[in-house]
């Protein structure tokens, strides 16, 4: 098989929604501070990579009432953020997770819109969704949202959402002087929209901008993410650390495409990976041990448990064994409150397999929760390193990868300096930006298959 | 005149080609880059040059329309507004101590949203950021946004309007405070990266919706940015009076001024402001030239093309500079503390401003000749504001 290798398309995180960061470290800088998302933001797009990606949380987690203080949290209002990042960056794609919950289609379309536009088209947004009532409660509706309905919201808001955006056609602004004509067609930004979720009708006031709309990303494990992602995304990150389950995923994802029209190209899997560096391999797993050891601290260990066993563990000793008792399986526990990041379907399902591992492997609940919270994706010299992520998108176990750094602002630096110009050399990361939008940069099909023009056609009053 | 009085502040109003509906067919005009980074940078970076204390970003839910009652169908007039706030950020790191001001319509947004969106622009602004607090006017916004997400139901008029927007300002000025300066400890002794004695609960409880907080925002730089609202109705003003730092009036006389500024002083003092500065800026729309004439000239040609008269009452002034500098001193007597400018044509008339009023201000002393502060707060006069959750007693004890 002579095939030509594949280019790997990257994306870099700002950490700090999860226990990833180690703000521990006297390398960690001010994490609010502008200047720690520009560090960031410009050494991602030096290296070449597509996307600078922030995640999103809409309340700080708690837990027995306080709010939780040993994770990063504080963060910035993510399209505000990009917009300023938009002045100190040219190229990089700016990747923003807006939640579909707890805002209207008309706002959020206005603000990508406005985004792809300030960007000179370097959009994306990371379409989420949260049903947790604890969530709800900063906002007006509070948590409405039953959690079997959460793609059914997600994707009717991503569908109302797009429509607007398409309400405006490239070229509507004519702005002619002479003629008097500012706009080509008066109707321009007319829509209309009847759904389960959205009763909506009017005009949209953001002509689009140079990408028509941002380039979509999903994060969808689950069957119906999958098929989410399928059907309207353009990036979906997929979540397994095992090659064989990522090749499975990729396979899987790829072959829903057809059904949608859509050729395999027009979906990337890009999960996101951790990565620890060494001039030797020894060095390297030393490093990889230190830092897992810093992200995952007696405590942190503690609430990790609670959120699967739902109850307050705290009177356990997190070098000890794992509590005899069973999780509690109310829906109001401990966990309810905690807005964490990972929910269990099946708690003893999971219990029991936790249970299992540490007998085996004579764990600790620290120890346990730093092998189920999984090791960095990419352990190694940097000579290694390449070559493992090289291997992974020429054997279609993705893409590509979000990288995703333990500090701030300087995490990347030492892959940016020491791994990027191996990926380079080998042809396999950009030396140079090609295109001037982030859907050209990675690659997509230049124009959305699914892309029609949707102009209510209501006469004007 | 100039030398008992303390010095003017200036404000300019940025929106689209300028506030003349027909301003973006002027020749001096950049009609085809009005939504492009590079035209409103220019804008504020000019602003910027002429030492003004900010800019406010035009903002509004709605498509452009001459009509009141719904879209007017006409193509012959700019159409399509970019959101303000990112706007406004975009502008952020191209300058360094003009004020950034973006409009938010609160009637259909998320106070929570808005309350970490404006903190986020105070930080990459480096403490430059305000806002404008304004509520829908237009029948046809309530259209663009579902039902469901007011549980509520819509205010059914101007004073319910302003009632909720009081509510809003409240809770996002809460959630401001939710979280302390010093709320970030990053204490690996104890492996504790938030003091969470430092965070609190706002738990607002009010009639058109409750907000529990914290924010998952800290605490801005300037911990409460200026809050700002144009008082062009009786209700407008009352809320005004009552929520902002800096309220906008429209006066078309010397004594209507006066009034306005007695009107906002009674507010003030009706719901126990008024040791609090209250910045009260008059609106004017000008059109300036040095020539004598010539501005008016400019004026009736723009008129020619298009006579719909603008909404934002703003009284209009057209003449040289030095004519624009006396009326600021007169008008400033009325008790004014400041102007919001509306550029008739951009960048035009901002120029005008920034290049020759700016230096006849100077000359009388009525105007700063350099930045005084880095900060928004700082410009207007208006001291850090001490956290309404911070207790001061038990941590040093």
């Amino acid at each position: 098989m002579n095939r030509p290798r594949r280019r790997i398309r990257l994306g870099a995180f700002y950490p700090g929604t999860n226990s990833t960061a180690v703000w521990s470290d006297p390398a960690w800088h001010d994490y609010m501070e502008f200047g720690s998302f520009v560090h960031l933001a410009r050494t991602a797009e030096h290296a070449g990579f597509d996307f600078f990606f922030l995640a999103e949380a809409l309340r700080l987690r708690e837990q027995h009432g306080r709010v939780y203080e040993r994770d990063v949290a504080g963060r910035p209002d993510n399209v505000t953020m990009l917009a300023a990042l938009a002045a100190v960056t040219e190229h990089i794609g700016l990747v923003a997770t807006v939640n579909s919950t707890f805002n209207e289609p008309y706002e959020v379309a206005r603000q990508f819109a406005t985004l792809d536009q300030l960007t000179c088209g370097r959009a994306g947004w990371n379409v989420v969704t949260s049903w947790e009532r604890f969530v709800g409660e900063n906002f007006r509706r509070g948590g409405f949202l039953a959690q079997e309905q959460r793609y059914e919201r997600a994707r009717l808001f991503l569908d109302a959402a797009l429509g607007l955006m398409r309400s405006w056609r490239p070229g509507d602004v004519v702005a002619d002087r002479r003629a008097g004509r500012f706009l080509r067609d008066p109707r321009a930004g007319a829509f209309e929209h009847h759904d389960a979720q959205f009763d909506i009708a009017g005009r949209f006031n953001v002509p689009c901008g140079p990408q028509g709309v941002p380039v979509i990303f999903q994060a969808g494990g689950s069957e119906q993410g999958r098929e989410f992602a399928a059907a309207t995304a353009d990036v979906i990150f997929g979540m397994y650390s095992d090659t064989a389950e990522k090749k499975r995923f990729y396979a899987d994802v790829k072959a829903r495409l057809p059904r949608y029209g859509r050729t395999a190209d027009s979906l990337l899997v890009m999960p996101a990976s951790t990565f620890a560096l060494g001039e030797t391999e020894a060095e390297a797993q030393e490093a990889a041990r230190v830092v897992r050891r810093l992200q995952i601290d007696g405590a942190s260990a503690i609430r990790f448990l609670e959120q699967l066993w739902n109850r307050d563990l705290s009177g356990y000793d997190p070098e000890g064994p794992l509590p005899a008792i069973d999780p509690a399986l109310d829906a109001d526990g401990v966990a309810s409150r905690l807005a964490s990041v990972r929910h269990y379907p099946d708690r003893m399902a999971t219990a029991a397999q936790w249970r299992a591992l540490a007998e085996a492997g004579k764990l600790s609940i620290r120890d346990l929760v730093i092998e189920v919270t999984g090791r960095q994706t990419f352990i190694g010299t940097p000579a290694s390193v390449a070559a493992q992520m090289a291997e992974l998108v020429d054997q279609d176990a993705c893409d590509g990868f979000v990288m995703v750094p333990h500090l701030v602002p300087g995490g990347l630096d030492e892959f940016a300096d020491n791994v990027l110009p191996l990926l380079q050399e080998r042809g396999l990361v950009r030396t140079g930006y090609e295109g001037a939008t982030l859907r050209e940069n990675l690659g997509l099909p230049a124009c959305d298959p699914t892309f029609t023009v949707r102009r209510a056609t209501f006469a004007e009053p | 005149m100039a030398h008992d009085t303390p010095p003017l502040h200036l404000a300019v109003a940025l929106d689209g080609a300028g506030r003349h509906p027909a301003s973006w067919r002027d020749p001096s005009a950049a009609a085809g880059e009005l939504f492009t980074p590079g035209y409103w940078t220019a804008l504020v970076a000019e602003a910027q040059s002429g030492t003004l204390d900010f800019v406010t970003f035009e903002d509004r839910l709605t498509l452009q329309s001459t009509r009141p009652d719904g879209p007017d169908g006409r193509a012959d007039q700019v159409r399509g507004t970019l959101a303000a706030l990112p706007l406004a950020a975009r502008t952020a790191p191209a300058t360094s101590h003009v004020g950034l001001v973006p409009a938010v319509t609160v009637t259909h947004t998320e106070p929570f949203h808005t309350s970490r969106a404006v903190a986020t622009l105070d930080f990459v602004a480096g403490g430059r950021a305000g806002w404008c607090a304004q509520v829908a006017r237009r029948p046809e916004e309530a259209g663009h946004f579902d039902p469901r997400l007011r549980p509520a139901g819509e205010p059914t008029g101007p004073a319910e309007a302003w009632a909720e927007a009081a509510d809003y300002v409240e809770v996002v000025r809460r959630l401001w405070d939710s979280w302390e300066d010093d709320a970030e400890i990053r204490d690996p002794a104890t492996g504790r990266y938030l003091d969470a004695d430092r965070l609190h609960r706002v738990g607002f409880r009010g009639r058109w919706f409750s907000v529990e907080g914290p924010s998952v925002t800290p605490r801005p730089p300037q911990g409460q940015p200026p809050v700002c609202a144009l008082a062009d109705t009786e209700e407008a003003l009352r809320f005004a009076a009552a929520s902002a730092d800096v309220v906008f009036v429209t006066p078309h006389s010397p004594q209507e001024a006066r009034d306005l500024v007695a009107r906002v002083r009674e507010e003030q003092r009706a719901v126990d402001r008024a040791g609090e500065t209250v910045h009260v800026f008059a609106d004017l729309a000008v059109a300036l030239d040095a020539e004598p004439g010539q501005a008016a000239r400019r004026l009736a040609a723009l008129d020619a093309l298009d006579a719909s008269p603008p909404d934002d009452g703003a009284a209009l002034f057209a003449g040289t500079p030095a004519q624009l500098a006396d009326r600021l001193a007169l008008w400033a007597d009325a008790g004014l503390t400041g102007f919001r400018l509306r550029p008739v044509v951009l960048p035009y008339d901002l120029r005008q401003i920034t290049r020759s009023l700016v230096q006849l201000l100077r000359a009388r002393g009525a105007f700063r000749a350099d930045y005084e502060a880095s900060t928004l707060r700082g410009l207007l006069g208006l001291a850090r504001p001490a956290n309404r959750y911070a207790r001061t007693d038990w941590r040093s004890s």
